[in-house]
């Protein structure tokens, strides 16, 4: 398949036909199957989805850090245009914090225990920039206010443990922020935390990525946190997207029976839900993905069609949905067979 | 920091009162210590007057004050077999034992712990799976055996290394060290590997094991995507993080190491004192058994002691919380 007309010209990540396999004893498991997506400068997008669905292995497969087993058996990463997803390991490490942060769910864990907050950011700086020490600490301390942590000066020098969990997530995000990426991939940065403090985190994130012009890829199972912070929403299925497009369409017009369902009832910002199914069943495991359209056994629309084609991307409005019942009349002619 | 040392010190006190206890038993209930001391021929006033010279009269309080006052300051009595002060025997026979102990232990930690991290690092390889399979030798091979078997291919077929002694000694002082000669150093070998080898084993599965638990860890994960390079998180982040117990079962390792070169004595003939206590143990010479398991008892509060505040030291969460205690580099 084309790969640089494919990769559109203005995104900053481009993400297409990704799939990423376990090859295990009983045969290989798709977890991630066929999916692509942008992200342009400056956008936030949302990635929801039931527990299982996708979307931390999509966020590590961008950064790399896939950990094996698991690995991209197909599709292609590209980063302002260059493809990302076959460097070698050393220039993907410099690419990784320079150009592309991350941050994790539980902050109580993200942070070496035995290091001062001050070596982690300085470490993290220099790692990147042409910092001496006393360069390094003045940016780290800089950092630090820009997060909103209190009397920064005295705190730096402190450890870990003496954060409570929305401070350690504030240094977290000040350590994603070190070297000013223009892609930040943060993986349920809230769910970890008290719920008094979610919607503060998220507004800090969503203020500094537009001060910095910096692109976020969040990943969340909150809708309120979606309906929130997003410009362009996600929803992974089994391994699939099986809607996306911008957050207020999706919200208010949900086209997909899936979408349709966790749209029943959008919590606000900080009250917790712990499950987004308000459909009836579960997603199925890895083992059991039926053929033709992931969804099918739980869709009270489906049809014989769903049972053995794979729906792919439809455009629908501005959003793309893969389900049958968007597809343009009489199709493109061309019969695509699921999962080839 | 100052009411953590000082309850560590008192927990310490009480444990050596505890074992000089247990020493003191030893005199009074294995055979009458007069009979010790004197021939068949002494008469009973004889015997009553050196009782009471001796203190034996006394209530066992007061006998068992004395005797923690008088091992405090060093004075373990005479010993029955050789009429010579125990304090003197034990010092001639201290630095063997010790420099056997030292040097076997930093072999161990020396060898243990890159031989741990490259078995994690490198779980697949090749070279680690043989690593592997050594260790478990050292670990089920019990010691007198693998010091036979080393006695046998070095010392009596290859004739390479002495198989018994230290060598030839220089006196610092008070102290005979082996480790200045070259006939010294040849005989250390034997005895310190197999002293070593079971610790050595211990020390990499532990840093393996405890390695391969830190790199699963999410403040791990977060430093590779911070892009910090793989020496920065796997020996910057990772090892300091599996050392924090590795510090404390070697701390501990340390104290065995010196109870248990008693076998090791035994096999090389090592003049140390483990040899001593055995040979002790053969004559019931009640004073150098008890002093050799003050003693020991001694090393191994000595040594908890400097492992709690070596840990102290290297993991912040352990010191106390907020007024800035927490600001030193
Ligand atoms: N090492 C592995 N071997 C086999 N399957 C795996 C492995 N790691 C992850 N998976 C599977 O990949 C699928 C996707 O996992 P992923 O972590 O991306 O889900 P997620 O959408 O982030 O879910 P959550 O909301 O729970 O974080 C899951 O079904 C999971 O069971
Ligand atoms: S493709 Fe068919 S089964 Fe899948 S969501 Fe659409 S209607 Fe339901
Ligand atoms: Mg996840």
């Amino acid at each position: 398949m084309a790969m640089s007309a494919s990769s559109s010209d203005q995104a900053l990540l481009s993400v297409r036909n990704l799939r990423i396999e376990f090859p295990t004893r009983h045969g290989t498991l798709v977890a991630v199957d066929d999916i692509s997506f942008d992200i342009l400068p400056g956008e936030i997008l949302g990635v929801v989805g039931e527990s299982g669905a996708g979307k931390s292995l999509t966020g590590a497969a961008i950064i790399g850090l896939l950990e094996p087993p698991g690995r991209i058996a197909r599709g292609e990463i590209f980063l302002e245009g260059r493809r990302i997803d076959k460097l070698p390991y050393e220039q993907l490490r410099r690419i990784r914090g320079r150009q592309i942060g991350a941050i994790f769910q539980d902050p109580l864990t993200s942070l070496n225990p035995l290091y001062s907050i001050n070596r982690q950011l300085v470490e993290t700086i220099q790692t990147h920039l042409p910092l001496n020490d006393r360069e390094a600490r003045a940016r780290a301390l800089a950092l630090l206010d820009e997060v909103g942590i209190p009397s920064a000066a005295e705190r730096i020098d402190h450890y870990p443990h003496q954060f409570s969990g929305g401070m350690r997530q504030r240094v977290v995000i000040a350590l994603a922020l070190c070297a000013e990426p223009r892609l930040i991939i943060a993986d349920e940065p809230t769910t970890a935390l008290d719920v008094s403090i979610q919607a503060q985190i998220i507004s800090l994130l969503k203020g500094l990525c537009h001060e910095h012009g910096t692109a976020v890829m969040l990943v969340t199972h909150d809708m309120g946190v979606i309906a929130e912070a997003a410009d362009r929403v996600a929803v992974m299925y089994s391994g699939r997207i099986a809607e996306i497009g911008p957050v207020q369409e999706v919200i208010r017009t949900a086209k997909h029976p899936y979408t349709h369902g966790l749209m029943g009832s959008i919590p606000l910002i900080g009250h917790h839900v712990d499950k987004l199914t308000q459909i009836d069943g579960a997603m199925p495991r890895l083992q059991e993905i039926p053929a033709g359209c992931p969804f099918n056994p739980r869709c009270e629309q489906a049809t014989d069609r769903c049972r053995v084609e794979r729906p792919n991307l439809q455009t629908a409005q501005k959003s793309q949905v893969a389900c049958h019942l968007f597809d343009e009349t009489g199709r493109t002619g061309v019969e695509a067979r699921a999962g080839e | 920091m100052f009411a953590f040392i000082i309850r560590r010190l008192l927990q310490s006190v009480l444990v050596m009162l505890t074992v000089a206890l247990i020493a003191f038993a030893l005199f009074r209930f294995v055979g009458d210590p007069i009979n010790n001391l004197v021939g068949q021929d002494t008469t009973l006033q004889d015997r009553q007057k050196l009782r009471e010279t001796l203190g034996l009269n006394d209530s066992v309080v007061v006998q068992y004050w004395r005797y923690v006052v008088n091992t405090a300051k060093g004075d373990f009595g005479y010993s029955y077999m050789h009429r010579r002060p125990v304090k003197t025997m034990l010092l001639e026979r201290m630095p063997a034992t010790l420099e056997l102990s030292i040097i076997s232990i930093l072999l161990a930690l020396f060898i243990g712990v890159p031989m741990g991290v490259y078995t994690s690092l490198r779980r697949d390889g090749f070279l680690a799976k043989i690593f592997m399979s050594i260790s478990l030798i050292g670990i089920s091979l019990p010691t007198f055996l693998i010091g036979i078997m080393l006695i046998l291919l070095f010392g009596v077929i290859l004739r390479w290394l002495p198989t018994f002694g230290r060598g030839e000694v220089v006196a610092l002082g008070t102290w005979t060290t082996g480790l200045l000669t070259v006939s010294g150093l040849k005989a250390l070998i034997m005895p310190a590997i197999t002293l070593a080898l079971f610790q050595m084993t211990l020390i990499m599965r532990l840093v393996r094991s405890e390695m391969l638990e830190v790199l699963r860890t999410d403040y791990i994960k977060f430093a590779r995507a911070r892009g910090l390079s793989n020496r920065a998180v796997n020996f910057g982040h990772a090892l300091k993080n599996t050392l924090v117990p590795v510090i404390t079962i070697t701390g501990l390792q340390l104290g065995s190491v010196i109870a248990f070169a008693i076998i090791t004595e035994s096999v090389f003939q090592w003049p140390g004192m483990g040899r001593m206590f055995i040979e002790a143990v053969a004559d019931v010479d009640i004073p150098v058994m008890a002093a050799y398991l003050c003693l020991i008892a001694l090393f191994f509060v000595v040594i908890n002691l400097i492992v709690d505040l070596l840990y102290y030291a290297v993991d912040p969460r352990l010191r106390v919380d907020g007024g800035g205690s927490g600001g030193h580099g």
